[in-house]
């Protein structure tokens, strides 16, 4: 009976370890939530805006940052404008486009029509792209989400947009009535959605690169943290610098989720 | 009587065979569409004699399936006080582990059982009855936990369960009949081993043991199927529609990747817990026979841990490439997203099994009186596992305030960050395994003096051997790793494998005529081994547990917010990826059940052998 507590004891230590070294031995990052369909109001959209949503679903929704990044994992996006012209007369390319803005919807929806050399997938000799459908599947952008990505690319390379702002909804229709996304019920919520912990340290997160904002109710009012989600860069707090912090909170927060964050963090002593 | 015997045997046999070559009529071999047409013909027929016109109309009875349902959170039923993705990540896990354990246990008793034919050492004999007799209750335990997972997936997920089932209705079919084979063979090969014994009969025996071996494979296969089907499906449009047939859906991308990978980690896994079984034996004996027969087994069983320990990062690795090459947006979430963390965690489970697995070899030296001349050496091995441990283990991005990542100029150290990155890593396990060969090599030699005349030489060469292919392991990893692009970064790590195996192969055929016919130091002596060494023995078992549950939940949870990936989407309140902390939470507390029912199933085994006589109890018979 010894024998069988000592050992019982000792996998009890084992285990122990191993769950204290996986909670505070690491960083615990929360994984975002499942993505939502988003009502957009297109008809209402500047070109800047529409460009804007563009970025947006190109570092989120879209996860094409998780290859096409510094790593070298697919072709960086940069001049994708000035390449496109070079690669249409390519003898190597299969697709049927004409112009910058056809080639570019045609390297998302046929990703294997061109592909880069060195970046088709292993024992396709270049003619295969590892690079999904992006309106199908775990991605599905819609066309109206694929036209933002599109003006994205081509203003962030330098070129022309040339793209129109679709007149529709960028929701899937399917028949159904769009339905506008509920406000969130919880401050936490409200952080992973809008990728707070990112840069700070609140709630279970973990970002170091803006305050620490674990103890920030202590030492400032509502009034300012209000100010500081809706216009980040009215006061830029001392030891960091500007231009880090989205400033399209403002658009993008309910006003009952803004509140709720304000207030949560108020509380935060 | 034997007459009679050999025809009961016999007839099992054949209803065995039978019952297997029964299977592929469970499975449809045409084409679904075909099978539909083919179906929809002969429904026709006696249509288009009634009606010459109706020939011309469409084919009516073709089988349509319907696309993947979309759910919302009111389609899972819910038990107020139940977590229902807890408690079926629970009952799968645990499921999991016996299950593990009881398709590992018959492959390795069948080998020791060869054995001890061949070499008519009846040890052998005796300790492959033992391991099989520890596996019965755990095959029961199996069951029953299968049953509730089963049960849990009906009451929590009946959609998920029912698009399931609507495409493996035939693989679930085969696979309950094949339940039937398993269990009618197990308990064959367990009760009949002491009557099927010698001559003809123990060739009866084996077979069934091999029969065992294929019905227990088949099983894992089929549950194998129905897994990687969620993860990389196939025979299903983008629509979740089922146009193909079951074997296609079966022999989807990630099937063999994960075959392979399961049947070493199981053999390695099973090695484990026989291990913890033979210490926990080792520290309870009170005779000193009783300790060197329990060191002896759990020598043995440590042996086969390791040996399937060492292919063991290579199949991952096999299956992470094939990952890679389904879905590169699965491999990056997996490896470089939210769960690239989990492999830091892998590398302390991991370093510990091997520090653990070298601990015990090198405890296991005390048993020779010629140990002396490889100990002093042993320190240096120690060094490197502990070097190349602390590699595996560094993290490419560091977690840090704002004024330490200012200090630093970003979130890499200049000089540890070159070890964050898989080049650094692979070298680092390359390292790890070919030391651990080279502990095994001391802990072979320590008992033994080689007579053949060209010893000095074959030593030479075995040092040489594994000079040159270290250093090429370190250029490798040094010169494809930092000083070229992406592309040979991970290519490179292909020779690195195959220059550890090549040392491990070569070195062993060298050593197998170096050391025929050597001379022994002196009779090894079983059970001169200290109680802390058959701790290592436990830390190997429930480090390999842990790690087990863990990878199930990195397996399960790149699946993201999908029940099978892209096709049918997950809309149940708990779609969301839980936490790293959340899931050591959860694999901690399957654990803990785990090791607690093992250690009943060890418990059982024990008793199963004493016998009370209770004097006065019974009346007396005339």
């Amino acid at each position: 009976m010894k024998n069988f507590f000592k050992t019982a004891f000792f996998s009890l230590l084992v285990i122990s370890g191993f769950w204290g070294f996986s909670n505070f031995g690491i960083p615990q990052i929360k994984p975002a939530p499942p993505p939502v369909e988003e009502k957009l109001d297109l008809g209402a959209m500047t070109m800047d805006q529409f460009i804007a949503l563009g970025g947006k679903i190109f570092n989120g929704k879209g996860t094409c940052t998780l290859c096409h990044n510094a790593m070298g994992r697919a072709p960086m996006l940069d001049k994708v404008g000035a390449n496109a012209e070079e690669r249409m007369k390519d003898a190597r390319y299969k697709g049927e486009a004409k112009t910058v803005q056809e080639y570019i919807h045609e390297s998302l929806v046929k990703p294997s029509a061109y592909v880069v050399a060195g970046f088709g997938k292993s024992g396709s000799n270049d003619t295969e792209s590892p690079m999904p459908d992006v309106s199908g599947g775990g991605i599905g952008l819609n066309e109206a989400e694929l036209a933002a990505v599109i003006a994205y690319l081509q203003d962030s390379s330098g070129s022309e947009v040339t793209v129109e702002i679709p007149q529709m909804d960028a929701a899937p229709a399917e028949g159904a009535a769009p339905v506008e996304e509920a406000a969130l019920k919880t401050p936490e919520e409200v952080i992973v959605k809008y990728g707070c912990g990112m840069c700070h340290k609140v709630a279970d997160q973990v970002g170091a690169l803006g305050p620490d904002l674990t103890k920030v109710g202590k030492s400032k009012s509502k009034d300012y943290l209000r100010q500081a989600i809706l216009d980040p860069e009215a006061v830029i707090a001392q030891g960091f610098t500007g231009g880090m912090m989205p400033p399209t909170f403002g658009e993008q927060m309910k006003a009952k989720e803004l509140e709720m964050l304000v207030n949560y963090m108020a509380g935060l002593k | 009587m034997l007459t009679r015997n050999m025809k009961i045997t016999f007839g099992a046999l054949m209803l065995v065979i039978l019952a297997m070559f029964m299977l592929p009529d469970f499975m449809p071999a045409v084409h679904a569409s075909e099978a539909a047409a083919a179906e929809a013909t002969s429904a026709a027929a006696p249509a288009s004699a009634a009606a010459s016109d109706a020939a011309a109309e469409p084919v009516a009875n073709a089988i349509t399936f319907p696309p993947a349902p979309k759910l919302t959170e009111a389609d899972y039923p819910t038990i107020p006080g139940v977590n229902a993705r807890v408690m079926v990540w629970l009952v799968a896990q645990l499921h999991l582990w016996f299950g593990a354990f009881v398709v590992a246990v018959p492959m390795f008793v069948f080998i020791i059982e060869v054995i001890g034919m061949v070499t008519r050492d009846e040890r052998y004999d005796n300790m492959a009855y033992e391991f099989i007799k520890v596996s019965i209750t755990a095959y029961s335990l199996t069951a029953i936990l299968g049953g509730l997972l089963s049960f849990g997936l009906i009451l929590f997920y009946p959609d998920l369960f029912k698009y399931l089932a609507m495409i493996f209705k035939e693989s679930m079919f085969a696979y309950a009949l094949l339940f039937f084979a398993e269990s009618a063979v197990l308990y064959i090969y367990y009760y009949g081993w002491h009557w099927l014994q010698g001559g003809n009969k123990k060739w009866i025996h084996l077979t069934f043991g091999l029969l065992l071996n294929a019905v227990g494979l088949q099983l894992m296969f089929l549950a194998n199927a129905w897994t990687t089907f969620m993860m990389s499906p196939a025979a299903v449009d983008a629509a979740g529609v089922f146009n193909g047939n079951t074997w296609e859906a079966i022999h989807n991308f990630l099937w063999n990747p994960i075959n392979i990978h399961r049947v070493v980690a199981n053999v390695a896994y099973g090695g484990s817990v026989v291990g913890a079984y033979a210490a926990f034996k080792f520290l309870s004996a009170q005779k000193k026979e009783e300790r060197a027969h329990y060191d002896w087994v759990g020598y043995n069983a440590n042996f086969i841990a390791i040996s399937a320990l060492l292919p063991l990062p290579f199949a991952g690795y096999y299956l992470t490439a094939e990952m890679y090459a389904y879905s590169q947006q699965m491999g990056i979430t997996l490896m470089g997203g939210v769960f690239a963390w989990i492999f830091i965690i892998q590398a302390v489970l991991i370093g510990a099994l091997f520090l653990s697995a070298n601990y015990y070899l090198w405890c296991g030296m005390g048993r020779s009186d010629g140990a002396y001349r490889y100990n002093p050496r042993i320190k240096y091995i120690a060094a490197v596992l502990v070097l190349a441990f602390l590699v595996w283990f560094t993290p490419h991005t560091l977690v840090l305030t704002n004024s330490e990542l200012k200090d630093l100029g970003g979130p890499y150290h200049q000089i540890l960050g070159v070890f964050g990155i898989m080049p650094a890593k692979n070298t680092a396990v390359n390292f790890l395994l070919t030391f651990t060969f080279l502990s095994f090599v001391f802990y072979r030699r320590a008992n033994k003096v080689a007579t053949v005349s060209w010893a000095a030489a074959g030593n030479a060469a075995q040092i040489a051997l594994f000079t040159v292919g270290l250093i090429n392991i370190v250029i490798l990893g040094v010169y494809y790793g930092y000083f070229t692009n992406t592309v040979y970064k991970v290519a490179a790590s292909i020779p690195q494998v195959l220059t550890t195996l090549t040392i491990i192969i070569t070195s062993l055929v060298i050593d197998a005529f170096m050391y025929k016919g050597a001379k022994d130091v002196a009779p090894l002596h079983w059970g001169r081994m200290p109680a802390r060494s058959q701790y290592a023995l436990f830390l190997l078992a429930v480090s390999f547990t842990w790690l087990m549950g863990l990878m199930g939940y990195v397996r399960s949870g790149i699946r993201q917010h999908w029940h099978v990936s892209n096709i049918f989407r997950d809309g149940s309140p708990d779609a969301f990826t839980p936490g790293l902390g959340y899931a050591a939470s959860v694999v901690s507390v399957g654990t803990i059940i785990f090791m607690a029912m093992v250690i009943f199933v060890f418990w059982l085994s024990t008793i199963s052998g004493k016998h009370v006589v209770a004097k006065g109890y019974w009346k007396e018979q005339a």
